[in-house]
């Protein structure tokens, strides 16, 4: 018995948990083994194996914990080919225990999900029921050791999207992006903070209906993040709504930015870091490139470049989430108000200060012609200089050199008489 | 040095060629100029790494800014004690040979011949002209670096006092301030780290450095050898031996040699930086 037993694959263990309405509704023959007959061979930890020494083993005492044992759940309820099973030792393959009996509408939201429909496509390792809740030892969702609870979300989800083998191994989008989370603000909060305001997976990408970000219906579809984040963030969603960047979306421009574009989607960090400060500019930079060139060549671009954000980046400016093209009088460098703008860092700014371009293109005769003019004379200059200089150092090197290999060879007597040549003393 | 130097057991004459307060100036004015270039290139090149490694080593933007404009402190001062220096000479003392003649910084016509007649000599087409107390390149240093330190020093206050100066001055002033303050430099510590060591220091007759800079001191053999218009000069004027004076000190020729040798150091490393990030 033992040996057929212990050739049995471990699907034994989840057909156990997959059918319990079934169970529920039509009472097993009186044939039907009880939990304690299952245990007899799967609750001894050291007997139930199989020949290649795998355990079938059932941890009866975890199993009467789990929320299903706490329901009094039979095996047979979930593995429930083996109610009416005749012959004992069992058959080695079960049938997969069928959550959808009790769990209708997740199992139909699962269905339609990446995770449902990757495994569909025969990927097998997209996940089941059972890789993110467990088998035997399932918990509800707000037991804080429950795998599906807010906090432990990123350590359940991480198994697959936060192991780097995995993520090669299946492409998974975005790489190891557990990671990246745990390092970025929300995952912070979560983990280190034990917050549960903060977001955790679901927050963002919904349970059972998790979705390709390329999926309209996604919850992270482009069009669909700045929803996502304005559940938690509504001002800031209000003043995006706004903005040029929210008005592009609105229009449906797919070139318009929204929240992830700036702030990345994982690695979320503090707005009042320097780091972000400095880093968040060349996104901006990205689709803005003429205006980060022009910055780049300003004393403000420079020190950003360098790493240190104590002087102006596009935002001291501009504004973040409701930036505004220049015209629009609520916008901070509008004629009106880049005076009070240039202020919140030089005090002393009037309006004479503020006639300064901190996107000045010298390359560029307008709007500056003087400025494009000095820019070209100091090219003139250096050129001038270094080609003069460049030439007359090389004749002179070139001189010594030959007088001093003269020097080197000739008798101190014709050496002297060719060095008074030289030096137009004779 | 040069092959006609006397033999050993002859004790060489030495004449003063720079005065204390001219060498304590150039000292002052070279230190500063490596703490300005060394400060400010990092800005300059932003967008190179070695530029975040330079800042980080100054301790961030914020002290190489400081470091940046105490030297720049420094060097204003040099240049205002130096021009006291010759206003003074020249009114008070009523010494005109600063402003014209052998003596004198200011460029004249021999200048021009003695500039075409190295040239003509470079290429063996002459001797070697006869050159006076001041040569042609060595006034173009002097005025290159007047030049830059009114450019430089001028638009570098206005990028340190942007709010003052906009009281009178329109902002976009500025702009170019900032555009000649960075080009000025590039020019000046381009200039400094390669014509002027060479010039000065590195060419095979002065290799590895000239230490009159730092001693004041020329032996005889080579003020006849590089300057015979000047030795002419003082000896025709029965001058030359006001000019006679003690063999260097040892202590400020190995000031000298230790200094230059940083400088030159720091200086080539500058440059190569420099090219390094030019031909990125």
């Amino acid at each position: 018995m033992m040996t057929s037993l212990a050739r049995m694959p471990v699907l034994a263990g989840l057909l156990l948990w997959f059918s319990v309405a079934g169970a529920a509704q039509t009472p097993p023959a009186p044939s039907a083994p009880s939990n304690d007959d299952c245990l007899m061979c799967h609750g001894d930890k050291d007997s139930a194996v199989r020949a290649d020494k795998t355990s079938v083993h059932v941890d009866a005492e975890r199993y009467g914990a789990s929320l299903h044992g706490q329901m009094g759940l039979t095996c047979v309820a979930c593995h429930t080919d083996l109610a009416t099973a005749a012959e004992w030792p069992h058959a080695e393959k079960l049938a997969r225990p069928d959550c959808s009996t009790c769990h209708p509408e997740p199992a139909a939201h699962y269905a339609s999900s990446v995770h449902g429909q990757s495994r569909q496509a025969g990927r097998k390792v997209a996940a089941t029921c059972a890789s993110c809740h467990g088998s035997h030892d399932i918990l509800p969702s707000k037991d804080p050791d429950s795998r599906t609870y807010h906090l432990n979300l990123p350590r359940t989800c991480g198994q697959c999207h936060g192991n780097d083998a995995t993520v090669a191994a299946a492409h998974l989008p975005g790489g190891n992006v557990v990671r990246s989370f745990e390092d970025s603000i929300h995952g912070r909060a979560l983990l280190k903070g034990g917050l549960l305001v903060a977001p955790s997976c679901s927050s963002c990408h919904g349970a059972h209906d998790v979705r390709a970000k390329s999926d309209p219906a996604s919850q992270v579809a482009r069009t669909n993040v700045p929803e996502v984040c304005g559940r938690c963030h509504e001002g800031v969603k209000l003043q995006f709504a706004r903005g040029k960047h929210g008005e592009q979306l609105q229009q449906d421009n797919p070139r318009g930015p929204v929240c992830i574009d700036c702030h990345s989607a994982h690695h979320i960090q503090r707005s009042d870091m320097s780091v972000w400060q400095v880093d968040v500019v060349r996104e901006c930079g990205t689709c803005h490139q003429e205006s980060i060139a022009s910055y780049r060549d300003t004393f403000h671009g420079q020190v950003t470049a360098l790493g240190f954000a104590r002087v102006a980046t596009c935002a001291s400016c501009h504004g973040a989430h409701d930036v505004r093209p220049q015209a629009d009088p609520a916008s901070p460098v509008n004629d009106a108000n880049i005076v009070a703008t240039c202020r919140k860092c030089h005090e002393g700014a009037n309006a004479n200060f503020a006639k300064y371009n901190p996107h000045a293109n010298r390359h560029h005769r307008d709007p500056m012609p003087l400025l494009y003019y000095t820019g070209q004379f100091m090219d003139l200059l250096l050129l001038g200089v270094f080609s003069f200089f460049g030439i007359h150092t090389g004749l002179w090197f070139t001189k010594e050199l030959r007088l001093r290999r003269q020097r080197r060879r000739a008798p101190p007597a014709k050496a002297d008489k060719e060095q008074r040549d030289d030096s137009g003393a004779a | 040095m040069a092959s006609s130097a006397p033999p050993r057991h002859v004790a060489e004459r030495y004449y003063q060629r720079f005065d204390r307060r001219q060498r304590v100036t150039h000292v002052f004015l070279m230190m500063s100029f490596i703490g300005l270039a060394l400060t400010g290139l990092p800005l300059r090149f932003a967008d190179q790494g070695w530029a975040r490694t330079l800042a980080g080593l100054w301790g961030g933007i914020e002290s190489a800014g400081f470091i940046h404009r105490v030297c720049a402190v420094v060097m204003i001062g040099a240049f205002v004690s130096h021009v006291g220096q010759v206003l003074w000479q020249v009114y008070r003392k009523r010494d005109y040979g600063a402003l014209w003649g052998p003596t004198s910084m200011v460029p004249q016509p021999r200048d021009v011949i003695e500039m075409y007649g190295h040239m003509r000599w470079f290429v063996g087409l002459g001797p070697r002209p006869k050159f006076d107390r001041f040569t042609y390149w060595e006034k173009f240093d002097y005025w290159a670096v007047f030049w830059g330190m009114l450019i430089i020093g001028g638009s570098g206050m206005m990028l340190w006092f942007p709010e003052t100066f906009a009281l009178v001055i329109p902002g976009w002033v500025f702009n170019i301030a900032l555009l000649v303050h960075g080009e000025e430099a590039l020019l000046a510590v381009g200039f400094i780290f390669t014509i002027h060591f060479f010039n000065g220091h590195i060419r095979p007759e002065k290799f590895p450095m000239d230490l009159v800079m730092f001693t004041g001191r020329v032996p005889e053999h080579e003020l006849l050898h590089e300057r015979p218009a000047e030795y002419e000069r003082l000896a025709r004027e029965g001058r030359l031996g006001l000019y006679e004076t003690t063999p260097p000190n040892p202590r400020s020729a190995a000031f000298g040699r230790a200094l230059g040798t940083v400088a030159v150091t720091l200086g080539l490393l500058t440059v190569a930086l420099i090219v390094f990030a030019l031909l990125m």
